[in-house]
């Protein structure tokens, strides 16, 4: 058993035997049951120091979206001088670490793809370095390059005609959580000595692939744990050993997730569950009295104002799947124990507060791990918050909590890991509305009138008939899971190969559990059009070559999102339907499948490559996004909507249902208080239910127009609204985007 | 029990501003009253909407109990509810059943008290009936027949029997400038307000124009057409008088 003088104080056992930050927090942390009158306001260098940054921010929406880029130096743990939000400011901030060495700058990440790389700084103005286009062309190999080498025509062609999208073929695959808490507790040379003890026992006498593979993974672990230490060295900091206090458990912790996020480019970079973590430090610092409240909160606030820094470089295609420069720098706050203690502590009150002192933003993306069975004082004060701000989402920790243990963090939108003992491979969604096209067109795609899938016998009647339908739609849900696994697989293995996440992968286990995320587009369209072809007559429109374009439907049907069991039965039935077809197929390094309904602000791509559905969608109009309901579906107000994605088994989706609900602040009640009370007990009532996740924004259609006609006004500067599956700055959303959250369904009442 | 069929208007499962909580709300076919500024006209007519009997109403309602706790439940709205007592008895009786809070939106226009039968209904209707939520329009019985179509006597009247049975009572007063805003009539209001012993909540409703989309898919003039919403201050001012605010 190691242990260090920095632990006094802590008590506990195993997590001193072991890398097991678990099990630290568990004997070490003090639940808080109070309300939020202890919280401190912003100290002048916080003001200072958001001040200058809004400055910051404000300069790159000027200049088109980007503030500053790196051409010249590939970015890794030390590629870069230390950099901070102001040189003259710089004693102020009491977290410090930059990506690059400026604040707001993009670094030049080429591993992912060195094609995109050179695309996103030539779409900004910027002229890419001849030398390292050669570098990257032809003495060293990249990502996006393995994943085109191999694959098969078939695949191209799925991707091509957008069944299959949003591939992490062309940048990182992301939501890999490190357990950058372990920075903290133990010190890098500690990490550096467990990692080598593991490598020591891999494989002795018996040099297969995997074995061989899993030892250079180690080495470049061991690697990438070395060049923290320097990169932190760079900053003046010495982290071989473990954090003494909590401005350095804050800083360590940060160390780790700016590790990551220098040598990544992942859709999602998430930070993890740290603040039950932080607040073990923050609590044995305040009882000492080397610590204030104040200085407390000041932690907090530098902490969050970093991870509103965090910024990649990206292209306009990417932008249009992915509005408004997310990076789901998800931030897990409260749950509830395996114990039943709940785990809300001062510093999960601390995080929401940023919101406050500085205001609201999108990033980082708190989430509330939500049970009715949390301190009613909590659950006010984040309802408090939501309706102030609309940043937060909740996610329901009485489900999560079964699978995952009560150590999991969600590691982009809303998908939850085992925190250092799990990595995710990520794998964008297949288009199952489009699909049903496939189906009732023999393979052809409605929109570009090639054959993609395969040439089975397409529908020639006039009418849809629902038995014809589904036997044909089950066929083509078969072909599609199939060669939706496979590209997966392939983009997997040439990820690992070429873009291996070594320093977030250092941070977790060795011996990890992997799963293998699918997920679901056009859920609600699907369901709708089935119940139409069922409930409805259904005629089809064909083209002069006989391909079904569009569908004329007469008579009333049920639809998804207004509690009626006859649709809501079909989306269960989809849902466990594609599950049981990718579960057929082999996965990729034996992770576990799952799947999931989220878009994202994908959704409105994915419409617009999807042909008209029998449901009365017209093609290219925007799909719904995750598994909230068609577009105007909704007839019996917001509860109803909330039942039925609530009926949808969460585990048969481990990897997310996302709900994106907006509630306009005079329906939801006359007075503060109330409406408070009103959020909490419709949250307890939802997620009571078993559902899994809600982003809750509260604000009218009104506000939303008028941010649209006048984004230049001061107000709407910070104007955040929660989309599904992230927080964005409404006026940084594509005109298109902001035209289709205003469109969606706004439950106000009359 | 379970003949008496009602006429269902629709059902609004998220509100928060109809009764204290979260309600569900089912809105109920048919009106007599011709209010000038009404936002759910399309309610009016007596021989449309969905039929369904009570127990099938109320199995819908409940499957969101899980979002009231210990305040929502039921309201029911319209439409005027009180022409369908029956049913709406019946509905109520159900809910009561579960121990659901119950209440009443009404304009009292059928209100009766004249009429034994009616009384005897009413009284049954309110044994199990948690709140009556009240809209008084009008204080002056001249004014309130030229904006409503209707006398404004058997409304007070339901306020005085309901005060003089200690039934709580919220009372809603919709603010339309130049129309419902003199001083004099909400001074007749407050006076009336002090007198009554049961009320627990007095709201002041700020016109909208939010349902005037309606008139025009129905085809009816509006009546009110340009007439503004009341300001900040005139609200304010009106609550005063009413004793909402100091």
């Amino acid at each position: 058993m190691v242990n260090f003088k920095e632990w006094d104080g802590f008590e506990g056992r195993l997590w001193k035997e072991e890398i097991n930050v678990r099990d630290f927090i568990q004997n070490n942390y003090t639940p808080y049951d109070g309300d939020e009158s202890f919280l401190e306001g912003p100290t002048e260098a916080t003001d200072k120091l958001w001040g200058k940054l809004q400055e910051l921010q404000k300069e790159e929406r000027a200049k088109g979206g980007v503030l500053d880029m790196d051409t010249d130096i590939v970015s890794s743990l030390t590629s870069h001088g230390p950099g901070y939000i102001s040189e003259d400011l710089k004693d102020l901030e009491k977290i410090v670490g930059l990506q690059t060495d400026k604040p707001l700058k993009r670094a030049f990440m080429p591993y992912g793809g060195i094609k995109m790389a050179e695309e996103s700084l030539k779409m900004y103005g910027y002229e890419p370095n001849p030398e390292l286009h050669k570098i990257f062309t032809q003495y060293h190999k990249t990502h996006n390059q393995g994943v085109f080498d191999a694959y098969t025509p078939e695949m191209r062609a799925v991707r091509k005609n957008k069944i299959i999208t949003g591939l992490p073929d062309t940048y990182g695959r992301g939501r890999i959580v490190g357990d950058y808490r372990r920075v903290a507790l133990y010190g890098i040379d500690h990490l550096i000595a467990e990692k080598e003890a593991d490598k020591a026992v891999c494989g002795s006498g018996s040099m297969k692939g995997e074995v061989i593979r899993l030892r250079e993974e180690l080495q470049e672990q061991i690697n990438s744990l070395k060049g923290m230490k320097e990169m932190a060295a760079i900053y003046g900091y010495d982290i071989s050993e473990p954090a003494k206090n909590a401005k350095e458990a804050v800083q360590w912790t940060y160390f780790g997730y700016l590790a990551a996020i220098k040598t990544q480019n992942g859709a999602a970079m998430s930070i993890g569950r740290v603040c039950t973590f932080l607040d073990i430090y923050i609590e044995r610092d305040l009882k000492n009295g080397t610590l204030t409240e104040k200085e407390a909160q000041e932690l907090i606030d530098h902490m969050t104002m970093k991870f509103r820094m965090v910024k990649f470089a990206r292209i306009k295609s990417y932008n249009e799947l992915f509005s408004g420069d997310p990076v789901w720098a998800t931030i897990d706050l409260a749950g509830i124990g395996v114990d039943g203690r709940h785990m809300v502590t001062k510093t999960d009150y601390r995080v929401l507060h940023t919101l406050e002192n500085m205001g609201p933003a999108p990033e980082p993306n708190i989430t509330v791990l939500y049970s009715s069975d949390l301190p009613e004082n909590f659950k006010r004060y984040a309802a408090n918050i939501s309706i102030k701000t609309s940043s937060v989402q909740y996610e329901n920790d009485d489900v999560m909590k079964p699978v995952w243990g009560d150590d999991y963090a969600i590691c982009c939108c809303v998908s939850a890991t085992q925190t250092g003992k799990e990595m995710q491979f990520f794998g964008a969604r297949a288009n199952l509305a489009k699909c049903l096209l496939y189906a009732i067109n023999g393979g052809v795609d409605e929109k570009n009138k090639v054959q993609v899938g395969p040439k089975y016998q397409p529908i020639t009647s006039e009418y849809l008939d629902y038995d014809e339908v589904m036997e044909k739609y089950d066929a083509m849900m078969d072909w599609l899971a199939d060669i939706y696994v496979n590209t997966l697989n392939l983009i997997q293995y040439m990820h690992d190969k070429y873009y291996y996440e070594a320093a977030q992968m250092a941070l977790i286990d060795t011996d990890v559990r992997r799963t293998f995320a699918t997920g679901i587009a056009g859920f609600s369209h699907v369901i709708d059009s089935l119940s139409a072809i069922k409930y409805a007559k259904v005629k089809v429109i064909r083209d002069e070559s006989g391909l079904a374009v569009d569908y004329e439907t007469e008579g009333d049907f049920p639809k998804y999102g207004n509690d009626d069991d006859r649709a809501d039965e079909i989306g269960v039935w989809l849902l466990r339907t594609f599950l049981g077809k990718i579960k057929k197929h082999h996965t990729y390094r034996r992770s576990e499948p799952t799947t999931s309904i989220l878009t994202i602000t994908s959704n409105v791509v994915y419409g617009k490559a999807t042909g008209s559905m029998p449901n009365g969608r017209k093609a290219g109009q925007p799909l719904s996004p995750g598994a909230n309901p068609s577009y105007g579906a909704e007839q019996n107000g917001l509860l109803a909507s909330l039942n039925s994605v609530a009926k949808i088994p969460y585990e048969w989706a481990l990897d997310g249902i996302s709900n994106t609900q907006t509630i306009n602040p005079d329906a939801l009640g006359h007075e503060e208080e109330e409406r408070k009370t009103n959020l909490v007990q419709v949250m307890d009532g939802y997620f009571d239910q078993g559902a899994h996740h809600l982003n809750v924004n509260v604000f009218g259609k009104e506000k939303l127009i008028d941010a649209m006609e006048h984004p230049e006004k001061e107000e709407y500067a910070n104007f955040t609204i929660r989309v599904s599956g992230y927080a964005v700055k409404f006026i940084d959303l594509t005109k298109e985007q902001q035209m289709d959250v205003i469109s969606r369904t706004c439950h106000a009442q009359m | 029990m379970g003949q008496v069929k009602g006429r269902i208007h629709s059902v609004e499962t998220f509100g928060l501003v109809d009764g204290p909580g979260v309600r569900y709300v089912v809105f109920l076919q048919g009106c007599r009253m011709r209010c000038k500024y009404c936002h759910n006209p399309e309610t009016w007519k007596l021989d449309e909407g969905e039929e369904k009997t009570a127990q099938e109403v109320f199995a819908k309602a409940y499957r969101y109990k899980s979002y009231w706790k210990d305040n929502g439940g039921l309201t029911v709205s319209g439409g005027e509810p009180l022409l369908q007592i029956d049913f709406l008895t019946e509905l109520f009786t159900l809910a009561k059943e579960k121990g659901i809070h119950t209440t009443l939106d009404t304009s009292a226009n059928p209100f009766d008290p004249d009429s034994p039968e009616f009384m005897e209904k009413f009284e049954k209707l309110m044994e199990v009936t948690d709140l009556v939520m009240l809209d008084i329009k009008e204080m002056d019985p001249e004014k309130h027949k030229v904006l409503t179509g209707q006398t404004n006597e058997n409304i007070l009247a339901l306020a005085d029997w309901l005060s003089d049975h200690g039934k709580a009572m919220w009372i809603r007063h919709v603010l339309v400038p130049d129309l419902t805003d003199d001083e004099e009539g909400l001074q007749a209001l407050r006076a009336k307000l002090d007198q009554w012993t049961n009320v627990e909540r007095v709201e002041i409703l700020p016109y909208h124009t939010l349902g005037l989309f309606k008139w025009e898919n129905l085809g009816i003039a509006y009546p009110l057409e340009g007439v503004r919403t009341p300001t900040q201050e005139e609200v304010e001012k009106a609550e005063k008088i009413l004793g909402i605010r100091e």
